[in-house]
Parts: C-alpha cells; structure tokens; sequence
C-alpha cells in the first residue's frame, strides 16, 4: 500500500492555477525526485503536502486514510517532516538544540521542568552517528560546514517516526564533496524504510539517487517514471516542453 | 571507521578556558575588576563601605531593566520605551498610595501598569507585524506623557499610611548592611540566568533571535514568546521604579529620561548582540556595573563630569568592535 497517495489535486489561487490534476503515490523507501521549472508548482504541491495549504480540489490519502491538515505541526504529528531549502536551522544555537528546536527534551515535574541537555546531546550525537556524520552535538551551528548542516536538518526528522521526508533543494549552494555526503543521508533515510521527495533543480543529484522522477510543468504532471526507463535528455525535454508528455 | 565517528561525535571542541577567553562579558568583567583595584589605591574613597554602599545600589536600577532588555534584544527586538514606563510605574504607585491605599495595592497596580503596557508593545510587534523600535519610541512618548496626567504633572513625595514601609523597602537593608535594591538585583538576574539556559522559553528567545523564520517553521510559538518578552522588559522597569520611588522618596515626571540608552548601553556592553541570538543576564549585570564605575571613578579622580558621556559612548564601541575582532578571527 502506498505510504501517501495524492489524488487529482488542485490547487488555485485566483485565477491562477498553480496545480492541476496532479496525481501520483508514493511507496515506503521509495526515492522520488520531483523537478521541474521556476512557477511548475513544485513549492505549491511540497506546501500541499506539508500542510501549509490546502489544495482546492483532490485528496491526500496517507496509508489509505484520507489526510486533511489545517497547517504545518500537523503533518509532523503525521509523520511528515520537512527538511526546508534554508535548512531552518539557528546559527547561534548548538547542533543537539537546533535538532530538538520545537521538541526540546526536559526532565522533572510539573511546572518545574528543566530543560535535559545531557539526553539532547546523548540523543543528536546518536542520530549523528546513524547518519554517519562527523558532527558534534555541542558545535555551534555557525561553526559548521554545508554538509554537516544538512546533517543537522536531517537528524531532526529522525526525532519521530518519520514516514516521508520532503527536502527542498537539499544539494543547491553546497560543495561536491558535501553533495555526496548528503546524497548518502538520503540513501539512510531509504533503507529505514522512510519515503523521500528529493525536489533538485540537479539533475545529476536525481539520477543517482531517485527510483523514480515526477516532472511537473505548468502545474500539470508531464512525467512519472522509473529512473531506469527515463534519461537527463528526456527530464530536461520535459522540463522545458520540449517534449510534451510521456506516459 | 565507525570509532573515529564516535571519537569525533563525542570529542568537546574547546576547554574552559578557551570558551571563558571568548565571552565578551569576561572581559567586561576583567576591566571591572581592574578598575575596582586600580581605584582602590588611586583614591583614598573608592573602597569605603559608604562608596561601595552607593555604587552597588546606583547601578541596580539600570541593571534591573537591562535584565528586560537583555531578554527583548537576545530575540532581535529593541524596548525603546523602558525609561518611561518606569516613571510611569513609579507615578502609578506614587499616586495610589498618596490616595491612601497600602504599598501592596500600590505596587500591584504599578506591576499591572507594567504588564499591560508591555503587552501593548509585544501584540502591536508580534501579531501586527510593526517594528520594536516604532512601537517602543511610540510607547516611550505616550508612558511618559500618561504619567503626568497621573500626577497633574507635579511631584509625589507623600504616599499615605505606608509611606515608611516604602521607603525602607527601596532605601534600607535588611540583610548584612547589602542595600536592599542589590538584593533584588542579584535575584532577578537569578531567575532570568536561569528562565534563559534551563527553560523550553529561554531557549525559543534564543532560537527567534538566531533565526525566527527557523523558529516559525519548527513549531515555536513565536508571537507568544515575543509579547511575553516585552511585558518581562517593561516588567523589570516596572520593578526597577518600585524600587527607585522607595529609594528616592520623591517621583517627578522627568524620571528615568534617558535612561533607555544607558540601559541598551549596560546590554551591549555586557556582551548582547543588538542583531538577536546572543546576551546573558550576567553580562546584563557586568555591563550596568562597568558603567556604573566609569562614572563613579571619574568623580573620585577629579575628572570634569562633562567627560562622562564620551568615557560610555567609548566602551560601547570599544565592546562592539572587540565583537567584530572576534568575529574576524573565525570567519564563517
């Protein structure tokens, strides 16, 4: 059964129709690479799944259940994380306090309830250690490298139980070296099981990681193939209108 | 591989003394304690009780309300309008007891006062969207001129049956000769150490500051937390006039003018960053005694009080460019 399944969605705003008819589902430890161009309705379809909006028309089906969120903290409650495209990460708190922002941990009773930094830092350097990232609970995040704030980012959708994680341009604006180690993450995310929507203007980035590329242009579904059956060429083709549609 | 991982995870980055020569507010403190020495051999005045009685006790109310400040300024905002609302809690006060009423109903009222207009500021910042510092040089006009409809403009120095019990409780001691507005002091930067580094609060104040559309997207209650943080502020000038209309025995309408700038200045000094993210309640502390002391020692030293302001205005700078020097050193 499909972890999430999205049917006919539309989304308008105005007269403007930045999604329609969109459909399509995804497995667990499935890898989907959405792309398209600037205004395909890319940011619209991630918002619609994230919880920020709600699509005009269509359904969200999660596990078979029909899924209607009100705004983003509820598609966390889902198990729905999303590592966003500026990471949203605080520079001048530590990487344990960036993982746990919103969820931080605390000890004692009743109104008297501290914050526990020995189990944050415990907790963030194992989550490190899983995503086989060299990163330091304690470092500032100011300190960090692209890579290792990807990390971070991604640490935090491992708090809960994570079903799908949606990352927003994870590999724009960081080193080659950097992309490598976070396409590895995305690799991790798959073999616990997790669903990932990679969204990536990069189509190298895709190709090697996704099991299957959706192209959306002009807020409509132009493509939904196996990685193994489409080329660059033919994404590229789809993504400019090049080439109208394959099934 | 997997034990360099873990020795890499679990290593600690920098020893105490690295991280303590790293904090502005260490050095603060240094130049504190320097200046305490060099004072106490320099004049024959400086290390008297009575000296050292007036000095703790002068700073206290700036340190008080850069307790607030530090607060508002760690999540990025700025409360332009604490002087006045400390005149206006004190003439609040002032003007209920003089009706006749207790000091308990007095200072209830002039802490309510504080609450809500702090409360004005923060929903007009947070959920209006305007920006701190408009907001607060608004409130910092409209606090002062409700203070002299409170009083008709003139001066309270009489405030009813529990005139003394007032006057004790801003200008005695109670414990060990230590004026009593220290005391308060040292408590309210005990609690608020504590709210910024063991609270789920003090961390979100920190994350708004650091990176509010992070704290927006991560579930924080940014708007909550920002009213919150600019009713603690005009809290702590709320507290600050209590104490300092108890001290002086007299409230007049030009209290507190000015005093938003020494405060911001005591903050930045002390080791906040006007641009959000970082400042502790202990260099709040430091920074309002630094001040405290350059004025005192010029007095002491002789040197014409018109130097004053270009001895403070100094360190301010002096404070902000050791920033930018550290900053340099650990490009990003």
């Amino acid at each position: 059964m499909p972890v999430l399944e999205i049917s006919n969605v539309s989304k308008h705003f105005g007269a403007i129709h930045a999604l329609n008819d969109v459909s399509f589902s995804l497995e667990p430890g499935e890898v989907i690479g959405l792309m398209g161009d600037n205004g395909a309705g890319k940011s619209t379809l991630v918002k619609i799944i994230a919880g920020n909006f709600r699509p005009t028309h269509g359904s969200l089906k999660m596990d078979g259940r029909e899924l209607v969120m009100h705004k983003p903290v509820e598609a966390r409650e889902h198990g729905i994380e999303i590592v966003h495209q500026h990471l949203a990460l605080c520079d001048n708190l530590t990487a344990a306090a960036n993982v746990f922002l919103g969820r931080e941990l605390r000890k004692g009773f009743g109104p008297l309830r501290v914050l526990d930094y020995g189990a944050m830092y415990k907790r963030a350097g194992e989550l490190f250690k899983e995503l086989k990232s060299e990163t330091r609970p304690r470092d500032l995040v100011k300190q960090m490298s692209g890579g290792q704030r990807q990390a971070v980012a991604i640490a935090r959708t491992r708090l809960s139980d994570a079903k799908i994680v949606l990352m927003d341009e994870p590999t724009a604006a960081i080193s080659v070296r950097q992309v490598a180690e976070v396409l590895n993450l995305i690799r991790h995310l798959r073999d616990q099981g997790i669903a990932v929507v990679l969204i990536s203007h990069r189509m190298p980035d895709v190709f090697t990681v996704c099991d299957r590329v959706v192209v959306l242009r002009r807020g409509r579904k132009v493509a939904d193939r196996p990685i193994a059956l489409s080329s660059p060429e033919e994404v590229t083709g789809l993504i400019t209108g090049a080439i109208e549609q394959v099934a | 591989m997997a034990t360099t991982i873990d020795d890499h995870i679990g290593q600690r980055q920098h020893s105490v003394l690295s991280w303590l020569t790293s904090r502005q507010t260490f050095w603060v403190l240094i130049a504190v304690i320097l200046a305490c020495v060099f004072l106490s051999f320099a004049t024959d005045s400086f290390a008297t009780s009575n000296n050292l009685f007036n000095v703790t006790r002068n700073f206290t109310f700036v340190a008080v309300i850069a307790l607030g400040m530090t607060v508002v300024i760690i999540t990025g905002g700025i409360d332009l309008s604490v002087g006045s609302v400390l005149c206006l809690c004190s003439m609040i006060l002032a003007v209920t007891m003089h009706a006749g009423y207790s000091i308990e109903v007095g200072i209830a009222a002039s802490l309510g006062t504080a609450l809500i207009v702090g409360a004005v500021n923060g929903v007009l910042i947070a959920y209006v969207g305007m920006p701190p510092f408009v907001v607060t040089l608004g409130m910092l006009s409209i606090a002062r001129s409700l203070a002299m409809v409170a009083s008709n403009n003139t001066v309270v120095y009489q405030f009813g049956p529990d005139h003394d019990k007032l006057l004790a409780l801003g200008g005695g001691h109670f414990f060990f000769g230590i004026a009593n507005p220290v005391i308060y002091m040292v408590v309210l930067a005990l609690i608020t150490a504590f709210v910024l580094r063991w609270t789920r609060f003090g961390r979100h104040v920190y994350a708004i500051g650091g990176n509010e559309n992070a704290a927006v997207l991560t579930g924080v209650p940014v708007k909550q937390i920002k009213v919150a943080v600019y009713m603690i502020s005009s809290l702590s000038a709320g507290i600050a006039g209590v104490i300092e209309t108890g001290w002086l025995g007299a409230v007049t309408t030009n209290l507190g003018t000015g005093m938003e700038l020494q405060v911001i200045a005591a903050t930045v000094i002390g080791g906040a960053n006007l641009a959000g993210g970082v400042g502790t309640a202990f260099g709040a502390i430091v920074g309002a005694a630094l001040i405290e002391i350059i004025r005192n020692s010029l007095g002491l030293l002789g040197i014409n009080a018109f130097w004053q302001g270009a001895f403070i205005g100094s360190f301010i700078i002096v404070a902000v460019l050791f920033d930018r020097i550290k900053n340099l050193r650990q490009p990003s």
